[in-house]
């Protein structure tokens, strides 16, 4: 790996201050994708300016909605009791991205700002209807997440600027939601499709739903006529197979060595299908 | 070229600092800088479990943090998971049901697995296996792996 | 004949390298650290096949921190001949070629020029300034590509050896032979049923968690001191002598603990690069592989085309056999098609049989052995054969075998006639099993069985056993300990001079220290070196009975040994007594064992699967896995349990997700664990294992090798068991959940 620099602020003032006299400078949270794609040569940076000390990236918070610090570790998200009673797709997806030990130090900035297709945070995020706060010498500003990811490895933040949270709106009881992803293994494998979904009734109706799928486009992709086939409707088999038949529609992916074309178009009905029938369950309907 | 950063640690219960590049993994400086050698290189990439090791009692793979980051930090290696003399209960069992074959993914399970049972006095065949799935072992077909973590595990709760 | 008791084989003493190795304390070849050491870096192709024009290496010198560079042009060029590489014989000038490229480079991943470099960062920096002009040429990836008229060819001189005999034709083929027994055209004319089917199975690896490291001292008085991971020593050292074309004797190689081989770890790949450096440097150097390295730059198992036809009467006899396998060597001659064919049909007595083997290079790494090497692709075919045979007969599939089953007398297709075998006795252990017969219920759920053979290896080795005067020995082999053999070598030698195995202190020791001892592969080690130790301790029985003899004046003849005791009439003595007088009855005992057995034996083993399919994903849940097999003796039945399970997870491996995945222009894809895919914890259940115990004419103990044979049925009793779960014949590994998708979708329903 290449030489470079590094540095631990303690607060946002002086990461930024780090961050503008270093053009080239890349921010680490986790670093369970950024040290092996640099070690891969694929990033090439001087300075890396590590986030994990500055207070406001590393906050867990549920009140008014859910923040997620961006370098918050999957396993403080995974374990979270409230975070498990009220958001429990987040959990599940806290605990389902790399393994144990990937776990200990990921965290869901990291994964949605890598912006791979295959991420798995970001369709339940999505899904969930998160924003991120983001925050830059010129002040901060917030961005839906579903326009966060621009192209593969891409996203809208500019150099300089850091991303600090995602807030995810309160929920209401008769809410669920649910990210299922297909891998060959149990553990350990980045999506070949995964499907995020939420779904709020208001007696036995559809009130709102929301899709998003990953590693079906160039960016996690968010369609948002699945779920709004399903409003105002009793969540049927022919609904929920309406719904995911639109995602499948939407979905655009490549063959590669995960899956072709093809298994991967039938594997987002599968999967949409599935995810949205276990979230209903959630949110209280019968299934 | 960046120069050598002074990182104050704690290691195996012992305060200790050493001297290493930004760009040095904490596997680099467990191995090449401390000679803490028993925590194994698989793939460097978090993807085999063999140079776990516990920062703050949380399993994590040292070759996927940076050692600047143990900075201030309470590193524990296999070289710490003894007491004093006596093998820690795992790695009692680990002999007992012949949970090793080759021994290089070894030091990785009995870390992991110690944190495991940190935690959880009972766990069981499924929650070890899930804890378990980010070290890989290529010789046992982790079957004895699983039950000597169980026979640990009743060890420490008797 | 009565079954012999023993009071140590059999049962499960703790490892004498356990504690070492459960508090991180065993030295592993990457843990070597010499002073003033260098490290290593090898710059690789990016090319699957390309000459090498020019090669430019003065910006990499020019970096501070770096001591060398070399090239092949660094190395000796002398004139080829054949090497032995452990477990067969090798042309001199493949080895070379493949330890750093020479004129072309023939796969993505080949070696093409080293650094040394004062820290592992430099020297890898130093090796991507390395500058190589290419010209690029067309490349070829298959078997059956290879072997198109108009395939672009890797070696302009390969001409190949057709029926035994050199052909005169420049081709990919290097070897294609033929076994025939009977006559199996005629044969099939006479069978009721007949099935043909065509097999695909994809390039695998090992697969061992530790990657290659070699550290190398080239001394000021000309010796070269090589300290490795290895499961040869002795073959590490040859080879390297060869290539770097120095005496025998001025190569040391120690070797280190291992962390895995499984075949992968015979040949020879960064010992010599290693050595090269520290000549150029004059200090020690150390060479690591990165996992990408291991995967792009050393022997995975060949992947396979093959096509195999089976036919039987209307009782289910087999009357008639024919096998094409065509095996890619990759890059240099020498898949494992040679075993491939002995193999195929070794589990059944067929009087009519036809095998034909092309052994096939192509632009991919240089395969090396991995466990049980060319069986398991062969067995996968011919297993599943069978099982559609039984579907046709309406027969249960274990009748059909058993029915079938080779047995002492059975002569093969390539030759031999069996000696005692036990396929019969572990084909009825399976049907007894209580897992064959246990109900399977739930919908797309299948069960699959099959059975598999390997030959396991002999060859030599050597031991010798030094007796203190506290009654404990030392004992000293040069078998690389990759499961625990130190162990069950010293379990053998406890047996013969009934003591106890703790008072054993076994160590594995350099090429300087022992006799000549070949690889811990073939299934060898407990066996021979174990065959070894046993002698070594008869001639330390030996030795201390003439000293018994002495103290009591009597012939040594008249003397009697037994459980460790000593005796002669009413006089007695135990072992660790006369240990004491050792001093003043004529000085030390030393015993000596050095063996070179003809013939090992081979192993029959068995597995019976159970799976689930999702009908809709295509994705394959192994939920209950059993493997039997024949182990003459279970010296250590923990470690006999272990070489089941562990065959066993990389056969479900190799089944259901492990492959090269190669783009067209001849990358692996997938040159990471993360995108390899061997089976976590999560992917796997428990595995139960029935270990049949008898006894190996060939070994004093009765020992059969256990280390292979394990790992040749799973693939094709999954394929099985997937075809009752999810009615569709698999005819290609990796079984993954696409592949099974599409052909659910292709059966049209």
């Amino acid at each position: 790996m290449k030489s470079f620099d590094y540095a631990a602020p303690r607060s946002l003032a002086e990461a930024l201050r780090l961050l503008s006299f270093h053009p080239r400078a890349r921010l680490l949270a986790g670093g369970t994708d950024i040290l092996v794609q640099m070690r891969a040569g694929r990033i090439d940076t001087d300075f890396l300016l590590d986030t994990k000390g500055i207070p406001e990236l590393n906050e867990l918070k549920s009140a008014d909605g859910l923040t997620i610090g961006a370098a918050v570790p999957c396993f403080r998200i995974h374990e979270d009791s409230r975070v498990r009673s009220k958001y429990p797709a987040l959990s599940d997806v806290a605990g389902l991205i790399g393994g144990t030990q990937i776990q200990s130090r990921a965290t869901f900035g990291g994964n949605v700002c890598n912006a791979a297709p295959s991420a798995d945070a970001t369709p339940i995020l999505i899904a969930q209807g998160a924003t991120c706060r983001i925050i830059g010498t010129g002040g901060q500003r917030t961005v839906p997440i579903e326009l966060f990811c621009t192209a593969p490895g891409k996203n809208v933040l500019k150099q300089g600027e850091i991303l600090i949270s995602f807030h995810i709106p309160a929920k209401s009881k008769t809410t669920g939601a649910q990210y299922l992803r297909f891998i060959p293994r149990n553990e350990m494998d980045i999506a070949v499709v995964g499907a995020g979904v939420e779904v709020a009734l208001e007696n036995g109706v559809v009130q709102s739903a929301r899709i998003a799928l990953s590693a079906v486009a160039p960016v996690p992709l968010f369609v948002p006529a699945a779920g709004d086939s399903m409003v105002g409707k009793a969540p049927s088999a022919e609904v929920i197979a309406e719904a995911a038949a639109i995602a499948r529609d939407a979905a655009t992916p490549i063959s590669d060595m995960r899956g072709t074309v093809e298994y991967r178009r039938h594997l987002c009905a599968v999967l949409t299908r599935r995810a949205l029938e276990a979230a209903i369950v959630r949110a209280g309907g019968k299934n | 070229m960046p120069g050598k950063v002074l990182v104050n640690t704690t290691i195996n219960g012992e305060a200790t600092d050493f001297r290493c590049e930004p760009r040095q993994s904490l596997l680099e400086c467990l191995r090449d800088i401390l000679q803490l050698t028993g925590t194994k290189e698989g793939c460097n990439d978090g993807n085999c479990g063999a140079c776990t090791v516990l920062m703050d009692g949380r399993p994590l793979t040292a070759c996927l943090v940076l050692g600047v980051e143990a900075e201030g930090r309470n590193i524990t290696t296999i070289e710490g998971i003894a007491r004093g003399s006596k093998l820690h209960p795992l790695q009692q069992a680990f002999l007992e049901e012949a949970a090793l074959q080759c021994g290089i993914c070894t030091p990785g399970f009995i870390v992991s697995a110690k944190a495991l049972l940190d935690r959880d006095k009972n766990p069981s065949e499924a929650d070890i296996r899930l804890w378990l799935a980010n070290n890989l072992c290529r010789c046992t077909g982790y079957d004895k792996i699983v039950r000597a973590v169980q026979k640990a595990a009743a060890e420490m709760r008797a | 004949m009565s079954t012999p008791t023993y009071s140590v084989l059999g049962t499960r003493p703790i490892r004498h390298d356990g504690a070492d190795k459960v508090t991180g304390r065993a030295i592993y070849g990457a843990d070597v650290h010499l002073t003033g050491m260098l490290h290593g870096a090898v710059l690789r192709s990016p090319h699957a096949h390309a000459r090498i024009l020019r090669i430019d290496t003065v910006k990499a010198a020019a970096l501070p921190g770096v001591k060398a560079v070399i090239t092949a042009a660094d190395f000796p060029q002398g004139p080829d001949r054949i090497v032995d590489l452990g477990e067969g014989d090798t042309p001199l000038s493949y080895i070379r070629g493949n330890v750093l490229a020479i004129g072309k480079v023939l796969y993505r991943g080949h070696a093409v020029a080293a650094v040394a470099a004062t820290n592992a960062h430099i020297a890898e920096q130093a090796a991507g300034l390395i500058q190589v002009e290419y010209e690029v040429l067309p490349c070829v990836l298959t078997a059956p590509d290879a072997m198109r008229e108009d395939a672009p060819i890797l070696h302009e001189d390969l001409e190949t050896t057709e029926l035994g005999k050199k052909s005169g034709k420049v081709s990919n083929v290097a070897v294609h032979f033929r076994h025939v027994l009977g006559n199996s055209e005629e044969a099939f004319a006479q069978a009721d049923v007949v099935v043909e089917r065509t097999f695909d199975t994809a390039t695998v690896h090992q697969g061992y968690i530790e990657p290659h490291n070699a550290t190398a001292l080239w001394n000021e008085d000309g010796r070269i001191h090589v300290w490795c991971s290895t499961q040869g020593s002795f073959v590490v050292r040859d080879v390297t002598a060869c290539i770097l074309d120095v005496p025998v004797q001025r190569v040391r190689v120690t070797p280190t603990e291992i962390g895995g081989g499984f075949g992968g770890k015979i040949p020879v790949y960064i010992e010599p690069v290693a050595a090269m450096l520290s000549k150029k440097t004059g200090r020690p150097v150390k060479v690591l592989m990165s996992r990408r390295e291991v995967f792009e730059g050393t022997g995975p198992t060949p992947g396979s085309h093959m096509t195999v036809k089976m036919g039987v009467d209307k009782t289910g006899r087999m009357i008639a056999a024919q096998a094409s396998l065509a095996y890619e060597a990759g890059a240099y001659p020498g898949a494992m098609v040679g075993p491939g064919g002995m193999c195929v049909f070794a589990s059944y007595n067929i009087a009519n049989v036809t095998i034909d083997g092309y052994d096939v290079v192509v632009n991919k790494p240089s395969t090396a052995a991995y466990r049980a090497p060319g069986a398991t692709n062969a067995a996968f075919a011919t297993e599943t054969v069978v099982d559609e045979i039984a579907e046709k007969l309406g027969m249960d599939p274990m009748e059909l075998r058993l029915m079938n089953a080779a047995k002492e007398g059975t002569r093969r297709a390539d030759g031999p006639k069996y000696r005692r075998i036990c396929c019969v006795e572990v084909i009825e252990a399976m049907k007894n099993h209580p897992h064959y017969s246990a109900p399977l219920e739930g919908p797309n759920r299948g069960r699959g069985v099959a059975v598999g053979f390997w030959f396991n290896a002999a060859l030599p080795s050597s031991c010798t056993i030094s007796v203190n005067a506290d009654g404990s020995v030392n004992l000293v082999e040069g078998s690389t300990d990759i499961g625990g053999t130190r162990t069950s070598i010293a379990m053998q030698a406890a047996e013969v001079l009934g003591i106890a195995v703790e008072r054993v202190n076994p160590t594995v020791v350099d090429t300087d220290s022992v006799g000549f001892t070949g690889v811990t592969g073939g299934s060898r080690t407990t066996f021979a070196t174990g065959y070894a130790a046993y002698e070594a301790a008869q001639d330390v029985v030996r030795q201390m009975k003439e000293r018994v003899a002495k103290i009591w004046e009597v012939e040594a003849s008249a003397v009697n040994f037994e459980k460790g005791a000593f005796s002669a009439g009413e006089k007695s003595m135990t072992f660790a007594e006369l240990s004491e007088k050792l001093g003043s009855t004529g000085g030390p005992v030393v015993g000596r064992g050095a063996v070179n057995p003809r013939s090992a034996g081979g192993s029959f083993s068995g597995a019976i699967a159970d799976v689930e399919v999702d009908p809709e994903t295509g994705r394959v849940s192994v939920l209950r896995f059993t493997s039997i097999q024949d182990a003459g003796k279970a010296i250590h039945p923990s470690y006999v349990e272990g070489q089941m399970q562990g065959g066993s997870a990389q056969g479900i491996g190799w089944a259901l997700n492990e492959e090269y995945y190669m783009s067209p222009d001849g990358g692996m894809m997938n040159s990471s664990l993360l995108d390899y895919r061997m089976p976590t914890a999560l992917d796997l259940p428990m595995i139960d294992t029935c270990i049949v115990e008898v006894a190996n004419p060939n070994h004093p103990f009765g020992v059969r090798g256990v280390g292979e044979a394990n790992i040749v049925p799973p693939p094709a009793a999954l394929a099985n068991a997937i075809y009752r779960a999810a009615g569709v014949r698999m005819n290609r590994l990796p079984m993954k959940p696409s592949a099974i998708m599409e052909a659910i979708w292709a059966k049209g329903n």
